[in-house]
């Protein structure tokens, strides 16, 4: 009986580690499959060609992608100019001045927000943020602006939700503290709940850039696609990851192999903005 | 003996029961008040209500007036943060904000607009030497409040309660987590600064009260049982609760 019982127990126990190895197997998997595919053109054309080569003309030989990692760079800067500071200010009125009746019904809105899909974000982009650049400021209206502004509001719920988890971490006491000693609702936040919550605030900005960077759809849908590095905000581009959706369905030979290539720049710019993350979190608990 | 803080039929109450029971009392200026009872008694109400720290409770109602200098301060078109900063509070479990003892001392004089470096330096080294912590931090000032014992940041708790020079302190159980020589020298500070101020000291230790207190309220379940000067209340209790609780019968 016992004997019956332990082999049952032996049995889940295999059959849970299979499962937990599997996610990192297919990470293995996706990794060494961009590598294999990516990395060849690297030796063939040459690293600084590819990395900061300017003309990307796959047909002829040429693989320069370095307008779109500027490009990726600038939407991703971009996104947090528009989301971060509208994100951080959504998760301190959750986290300090909302009254439980406005929560409970924001922040289900906020998390069907994260739930829409990216091409209806891109949809909404075309029909009236493009068409209103266009007509305030000039230019096509496919445009870094545009592309900002869609990028900002999609990273709105992650940098909501990590920002307002860890506002609602700051002990009570510190704001008990502050207001015994005569410090306004607006000063004890400002001065004492933003600041103990830092690393956390921090964290949600830079896993929201790591939405920006790798978010293709809604970019394709009002970047313009332009393959320079634009010289106003008011300008076209084309980031790493609309390169990739944009040409693998009709590239072969050496072209597809430049596509790969992107890839592996686009891996290294998430892994490293993980990381960067990670290390920002894990020092608030050392902490 | 003036009286600093009076409170007439001060009631407060939530949805499930009555906090505070129609509760009449004087508060004397430099005298130390403790108030005494068992948990739930409706010493810490009082204490937030005299602060209106109660406001940001939701739900609670309250009846009464209480006259600080003769202004009723249960009005509602007071201005909270201008009363906050007349009273210096210093809550059970101290914590410091996560800034540097420095730091922690001029938050409150800043606020009120001092920003002249000679006139902070003076106040925290005044505030220290108040609250018995100047010897033992004056070399580490710039550290971190934090890692301070917990004795020690109670008194930095109080210090920077005095910083905002205020007129009344009020401390809620300062001592329940300090051991013995740290709860004397914060008894010894509060013997000191009672020239200067008023101070409402709440203490579940019946005998820290006896000590350290000029007037002592009994609180039992809301309700004002007995007010006295201490040393009679303490050889010599009118009611039956306030001598069983004195004798640790109860609470």
């Amino acid at each position: 009986m016992i004997e019956q019982i332990k082999q049952r127990e032996e049995k889940i126990r295999w059959i849970l580690t299979f499962c937990a190895l599997s996610s990192l197997l297919f990470l293995f998997l996706i990794f060494a499959f961009i590598l294999i595919e990516g990395l060849p053109l690297f030796y063939k054309v040459g690293f600084s060609n590819i990395i900061f080569g300017f003309k990307w003309a796959p047909t002829k030989g040429s693989f320069g992608i370095f307008p779109m990692i500027v490009s990726s760079f600038l939407v991703t800067i971009g996104a947090l100019v528009i989301g971060g500071p509208l994100g951080l200010g959504c998760a301190t009125y959750l986290a300090e001045y909302a009254g439980k009746k406005r929560k409970i019904f924001l922040k289900p809105a906020l998390e069907l927000l994260a739930g829409i899909p990216s091409v209806v974000y891109g949809f909404l982009g075309v029909i009236y943020i493009v068409p209103f650049v266009r007509e305030v400021f000039g230019g096509s209206g496919f445009s870094l602006l545009s592309t900002s502004v869609v990028l900002g509001i999609m990273i709105l719920p992650t940098v909501i939700s990590i920002s307002y988890d860890s506002l609602m971490s700051v002990p009570r006491a510190y704001r008990e503290g502050s207001l015994a000693m005569g410090a306004t609702k607006w000063q004890t936040t400002w001065r004492v709940v933003i600041p103990s919550a830092r690393s956390g605030i921090l964290a949600s900005f830079i896993l929201g850039m790591g939405r920006a960077v790798g978010e293709t759809m809604a970019v394709i849908m009002v970047a313009g696609n332009a393959l320079k590095i634009p010289s106003s905000i008011l300008e076209p581009l084309r980031t790493l990851t609309s390169n990739i959706a944009l040409e693998l369905a009709y590239a072969s030979g050496d072209h597809r192999l430049g596509l790969f290539s992107t890839g592996v720049v686009l891996l290294i710019i998430i892994m490293i903005l993980n990381y960067i993350a990670n290390f920002v979190i894990r020092k608030k608990v050392i902490k | 003996m003036d009286v600093k803080i009076s409170i007439n039929n001060l009631s407060v109450e939530s949805q499930e029961a009555k906090i505070l029971k129609n509760v009449n009392l004087s508060i004397y200026k430099n005298s130390i008040l403790g108030l005494m009872g068992p948990a739930g008694s409706g010493k810490t109400t009082l204490i937030s209500v005299i602060n209106r720290m109660i406001d940001f409770e939701e739900g609670l109602k309250i009846s009464g007036e209480v006259l600080i200098d003769g202004e009723n301060i249960l009005d509602n078109e007071l201005n909270t943060v201008a009363l906050r900063r007349k009273i210096g509070t210093v809550f059970a479990v101290p914590i410091p904000l996560p800034r540097s003892i420095y730091e922690n001392i001029v938050y409150g004089p800043k606020l009120k607009g001092i920003t002249k470096r000679t006139v902070l330096n003076n106040i925290v080294e005044d505030c220290l030497r108040k609250a018995f912590l100047w010897d033992e931090v004056k070399d580490r000032l710039h550290t971190s409040a934090l890692k301070l014992s917990g004795g020690q940041q109670q008194r930095l708790c109080l210090a920077r309660a005095l910083a905002l020079q205020p007129e009344i302190i009020l401390l809620d159980e300062p001592c329940s987590g300090l051991d013995p020589i740290s709860t004397a020298k914060i008894e010894e500070a509060l013997n000191e600064l009672k020239k200067d101020y008023t101070i409402v000291l709440v203490s579940n230790n019946t005998k820290q009260i006896a000590r350290a207190t000029d007037y002592t309220a009994f609180f039992y379940l809301g309700e004002l049982i007995e007010f006295d000067v201490t040393e009679k209340l303490f050889t010599n209790p009118k009611k039956k609760e306030t001598e069983d609780y004195i004798q640790g019968k109860f609470g």
